[in-house]
C-alpha cells in the first residue's frame, strides 16, 4: 500500500520552497502571517524549508509571553510544525551568536547551520519566500 | 516563461507596488506570461478600488485592473490577510479575485519562478 | 540564484547579512533603496568589492537615477527593467526583504 502512494506521487510536482524568517516575531505580522503561510503550503506535499536569520531567531525564543500585549503567541505553532510534516528547521548559527542565544533558548530542535551552508540550500530551491 | 508574483506591501507606502508592476511590464514585453499576482501581508491594500491618489499620480489600483484585464494576469488577494485589514468583495477591483493560499501554492508549482516583492 | 536587496544598507542589515549567504557566482541585483549601497566611495564600497570578487553586481537604472547616484562602484553594472527579468529568466530569486 506505502509503495502504491509513492509511486503515484511520483507524477506530482514536489517543487523545494524555502521561508526565510527575518523579522522579529510581534513588533510586524511578517512573521505570524509567514507561519500561516507555510502552514498552508505544508498540505501540499511539497519540499518545504524554514530558514531562520537575523531576527527572525527570535520567533523561536523560549518563554514569549504575548498575553500583555493581546496578540496571539505563535512559538509553539513553530514548535510543532513537524506535525505538518515540515521538519526542516535552519537556524543561521550567527544571527544566533549575535543575539546572545543558545539552542537551549529555543522552543524547537533545529538544525543550526552556518551562512553558507543555508546559502548552498539556498541556492537549491525552486522558490525562496522572505518574510 | 510563466511568473507568479508575489506582492507583501501595500500600495504608495513603500515601492514594492510600482516595482512589482514594472517588473511585471517588462516580463510581458519580453514574451513572458505572469500568471498572477497574489497580494499577501498589507499588500491586499493593492486590491482595493478605493484608491484615489491625487490625478497627477500613478493610479496603483487601476495599473493592477489594467494588466488584468489586458493580459490575463490573475489578481488574487489573500483572504486571511484581506479580512484582517477590511478589504473584502465590496471594494474589490474589478477582475481581482479574494482566494486562499492553497491558490499561492499552486502558483508557486506551476510557474517557472515566483518572485516577492515587499518592505 | 538572483539575490535582490532593496533597503538602503545604512538602515538595515539586509546588505551586510545577504553577503553571508551568497554562493560564487550568485548574481546580486540592488533595487529601490537598495542602490545605495552601490553609490561609489561609500562605507559600503569595501564590502561590495569584495562581493564584486566572486558574483555579479547589478543596479536598476531608474532607481539609481529617481535617487541622483551617479557615479557607482566600478564594476557594478547598471541595468533597466528588462535587464531584471533577463536575470530571471536565468535564475531562480532569493528577494531579501
Amino acid at each position: 500500500m506505502e509503495e502504491i502512494e509513492s509511486e503515484s506521487c511520483d507524477d506530482e510536482i514536489v517543487k523545494k520552497i524555502m521561508h526565510v524568517m527575518r523579522a522579529a516575531p510581534h513588533g510586524t505580522i511578517y512573521t505570524y502571517e509567514g507561519l500561516e503561510m507555510i502552514l498552508i503550503m505544508a498540505a501540499y506535499d511539497q519540499d518545504i524549508s524554514v530558514a531562520f536569520i537575523d531576527d527572525g531567531v527570535y520567533a523561536l525564543k523560549k518563554g514569549q509571553n504575548t498575553e500583555g500585549i493581546e496578540m496571539k503567541g505563535f512559538a509553539k505553532t513553530f514548535g510543532a510544525l513537524d506535525g505538518y510534516d515540515v521538519e526542516k528547521l535552519y537556524v543561521d548559527q550567527i544571527s544566533l551568536e549575535e543575539r546572545g542565544l543558545t539552542e537551549d533558548d529555543l522552543v524547537v530542535d533545529v538544525e543550526i547551520l552556518s551562512s553558507a551552508e543555508i546559502g548552498k540550500l539556498m541556492t537549491e530551491q525552486d522558490v525562496v519566500v522572505h518574510h | 516563461m510563466n511568473i507568479g508574483i508575489l506582492l507583501k506591501e501595500g500600495p504608495y507606502n513603500h515601492q514594492a507596488a510600482d516595482t512589482a508592476y514594472k517588473f511585471a511590464e517588462a516580463a510581458i514585453k519580453k514574451g513572458h506570461t505572469i500568471d498572477a499576482v497574489f497580494f499577501y501581508n498589507d499588500g491586499v491594500i493593492n486590491a482595493t478600488k478605493l484608491m484615489d491618489p491625487p490625478q497627477d499620480d500613478r493610479h496603483i489600483a487601476s495599473r493592477w485592473a489594467h494588466l488584468c484585464q489586458e493580459h490575463g494576469v490573475q489578481m488574487l488577494a489573500c483572504i486571511a490577510a484581506a479580512k484582517r485589514r477590511g478589504i473584502n468583495d465590496d471594494v474589490l477591483i474589478d477582475c481581482g479575485t479574494i482566494t486562499g493560499l492553497g491558490n499561492l501554492t499552486d502558483i508557486a508549482i506551476r510557474n517557472d519562478r515566483l518572485i516577492t516583492f515587499g518592505d | 540564484m538572483l539575490h535582490t536587496i532593496n533597503k538602503s544598507p545604512f538602515g538595515n542589515s539586509s546588505f551586510e547579512t545577504s553577503a553571508r549567504f551568497l554562493q560564487p557566482g550568485d548574481p546580486v541585483l540592488f533595487i529601490e533603496d537598495g542602490v545605495y549601497a552601490v553609490q561609489a566611495n561609500n562605507k559600503f564600497s569595501a564590502a561590495l568589492n569584495e562581493i564584486l570578487k566572486n558574483n555579479p553586481v547589478y543596479a536598476l537604472a531608474p532607481d539609481l537615477n529617481a535617487r541622483g547616484i551617479a557615479e557607482i562602484t566600478a564594476g557594478v553594472k547598471s541595468i533597466e527593467y528588462e535587464g531584471f527579468v533577463e536575470l530571471v529568466e536565468e535564475h531562480q530569486v532569493s528577494s531579501w526583504l
